[in-house]
């Protein structure tokens, strides 16, 4: 048996590593995707005010800190036992659907577009970011000026761009000043255009990926997303829904605080990130995936008219539930469509510049648990206190922890059909990584990262001396 | 004009100093006139490039590959930059510093698991007792904190050093 290994895994946020077993003909015979490193927030927040933990756990991730601002926040609101005020709810929402769009663009433009548009086996020193603004040269300023308005939002809601102090437990900190509405309601059609434009483009480029679209993690599964009491797709409030593939709703409306009575998680013996499965049908059959693809599949709709006529589109091309990871990026998308929309009713709403922002409580119970749509899936924050509000134990499962499972058979189906260890390539192995750039996977959140950024390539015997290595 | 090689290293920090640094947003386009980014989370890189300009190093040294990692870089590096507060004092990794290692461990895969209680252990790199700083265990020529340090405190050095200036510290910076 040989062995090769993918490591680091480029241009997704974090680091992870693939491991490709090989028969002794060649053929592939295995895979799996290991997260390299664990920082232990679960333990070392024990002891920690409450409070605290908005402003600690945000600091698991850069990329969407305000998903674990909101989803501790509302953990710290059950603990309080409020109800925020209804502005303030709108507001946390506003700002949410602001980094659903900064982060959708950064996956889209940044880390995936060069795999489309310079294609997946193109000249790995140009295939990034930079060799996209040569290239495509409109195409790259769209990404950075739609990535740039989503994080204009958040600036001018929460004064931060990456670690801010302005979502807390109760509400938010501030209220929203009319002018900075005015001004976000005025760049709001720069941003329509810039994703009206772009959905086409990549419509029309489906068709060149026929292939990737079979292969790429195209497998049923159980999908997963939070929905309101009508099934439409919610980022910031709802309760969780489980598909099947078969369309074949299996659970609906689980409340935050019952997670534990339907998602389990199991440790791997290969991994730093643990996999999370479906509490009935148990580890490991109860996989489920999460993510853009994971609430389109699960919700009925996304309840704003584009939006939904992108959907519409979308499932009469590849059915109610759609089963190929590639779809992802397609599903991101049209969440751009759904977050821009919501955007804008959000700051027409008439109470949206109302004063009170925030409530405040003592600590009145001694659990509370969060529950939000991060951009890449279900995010859940849940934390037990003491009388005197410190940290006793919590639990955290971040969005890519629930796709864990998925990726790793997704990982295998790609490599069977496109990795040949009688002649490797390098775009055979990029092939690999962009399936799970397709899941836009934060390893970051997962546990966090850990360094190394190269992309060597190397098959081992089966004790583990080098056969061959490729460096892309 | 030979364009100046910038690398960006990612150890044991959230990204979000990385994210700082697109933050600089369009600026991007005009920089990338002047500079090559050779190696990191944003490109395909190769190994570490041999001989590289400047490095910009986000996080803290948390596992033994992190410590193989960062010994390599300054020895292919002209000018190492800590970016963030997690390079430069340890900050939030450092925060699991006073719990033994196999006890987090435990919590989080023994503990916290229902199905197969059990330390990941093939094929994962081991973690350091401690995380720390970078310049415990390399030089460091610059230092940027906050957490993150503000966009254009970053594309303020970047262009410093591009202009061969000295930087300044004593940008504005905050954490919470
Ligand atoms: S310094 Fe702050 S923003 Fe930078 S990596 Fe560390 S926690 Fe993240």
């Amino acid at each position: 048996m040989k062995r090769i290994t993918i490591e680091p895994i480029s241009r997704i946020e974090g680091h992870g590593k693939i491991t490709i077993h090989l028969n002794d003909e060649g053929h592939v015979a295995g895979a799996e995707f290991h997260v390299t490193q664990i920082r232990g927030f679960e333990k070392f927040t024990e002891g920690r005010p409450f409070y605290e933990m908005p402003g600690i756990t945000a600091r698991i991730c850069g990329i969407c800190p305000i998903s674990h601002l909101l989803a501790s926040s509302k953990a710290c609101d059950a603990i309080m036992a409020v109800r925020i005020p209804p502005t303030a709810r709108k507001l946390r929402e506003l700002v949410h659907c602001a980094q659903i769009v900064q982060s959708h663009a950064l996956s889209f433009f940044y880390l995936s577009a060069p795999d489309f548009l310079l294609g997946m086996s193109s000249n790995p020193a140009r295939r990034n970011v930079m060799g996209v603004i040569a290239d495509y040269p409109e195409l790259a300023r769209d990404g950075i000026e739609l990535r740039k308005f989503g994080l204009q939002v958040v600036e001018g809601l929460a004064e931060e761009r990456v670690h801010n102090s302005w979502i807390v437990p109760g509400g938010v900190a501030k209220a929203l000043a009319a002018s900075v509405r005015e001004r976000i309601l005025s760049e709001l059609p720069a941003a329509k255009a810039i994703i009206e434009r772009t959905i086409p483009l990549f419509k029309r480029a489906l068709d060149n990926y026929k292939e990737e679209i079979a292969v790429f993690g195209s497998f049923p599964t159980m999908y997963a997303g939070l929905v309101d009491a009508k099934g439409n797709a919610q980022f910031y409030e709802g309760n969780l829904r489980f598909r099947a593939a078969s369309g074949e709703i299996v659970q609906d409306q689980i409340a935050a605080e019952d997670y534990k009575q339907w998602i389990g998680e199991a440790s791997l013996r290969e991994s730093y990130l643990k996999a999370p499965y479906f509490v009935p049908q148990g580890f490991p059959a109860g996989v489920y995936r999460v993510g853009p693809l994971g609430r389109i599949n699960a919700a009925d709709g996304c309840g704003t008219p584009a939006a939904d006529a992108e959907l519409r589109e979308f499932r009469e091309r590849f059915g109610t539930v759609a089963n190929s990871a590639f779809l992802y990026h397609y599903a991101r998308l049209i969440e751009i469509v759904y977050a821009l929309e919501r955007i804008e009713a959000l700051l027409n709403d008439p109470q949206i510049l109302d004063a009170h922002v925030r409530a405040t409580a003592a600590v009145n119970a001694l659990e509370g648990v969060g529950m939000i749509e991060a951009p890449r899936g279900t995010l859940i924050h849940h934390y037990k206190v003491n009388e005197e509000g410190a940290i006793t134990w919590a639990n955290l499962i971040v969005a890519t922890g629930h796709n864990n499972l998925a990726i790793g058979r997704s990982v295998q189906q790609v490599a069977e059909h496109y990795v040949d260890g009688a002649k490797l390539n390098e775009g055979m192995l990029n092939h690999v990584s962009a399936v799970v750039r397709a899941y836009d996977p934060c390893l970051s959140c997962s546990t966090h990262a850990d360094g190394s950024l190269a992309m060597r390539i190397q098959l081992l015997n089966a004790e583990g001396a080098l056969l061959d290595e490729i460096a892309n | 004009m030979k364009k100046v090689k910038v690398a960006t290293v990612w150890l044991d920090g959230c990204s979000g100093c990385h994210m700082s640094l697109l933050d600089m947003d369009a600026a991007i386009i005009s920089l990338g006139r002047k500079i090559d980014i050779v190696y990191g989370p944003l490109v395909d890189a190769q190994e570490f490039p041999e001989e590289v300009d400047v490095t910009l190093v986000e996080g803290a040294v948390s596992s033994q590959d992190d410590l193989n990692k960062i010994r390599k870089i300054r020895q292919r590096t002209q000018i190492l930059v800590s970016l963030g507060d997690c390079a430069v004092t340890g900050n939030v990794p450092a925060m699991r510093n006073n719990i033994p290692v196999n006890k987090l461990l435990q919590r989080v895969y023994v503990d916290g698991s229902e199905e197969k209680k059990l330390i990941p252990s093939d094929r994962v790199p081991a973690l350091l007792k401690h995380a720390r700083p970078l310049r415990e265990f390399v030089k460091v020529d610059h230092s940027l904190p906050g957490c993150p340090p503000p966009a254009k405190a970053i594309l303020g050095l970047i262009t410093e050093l591009l202009e061969g200036r000295k930087a300044e510290a004593g940008q504005p910076v905050k954490f919470g």
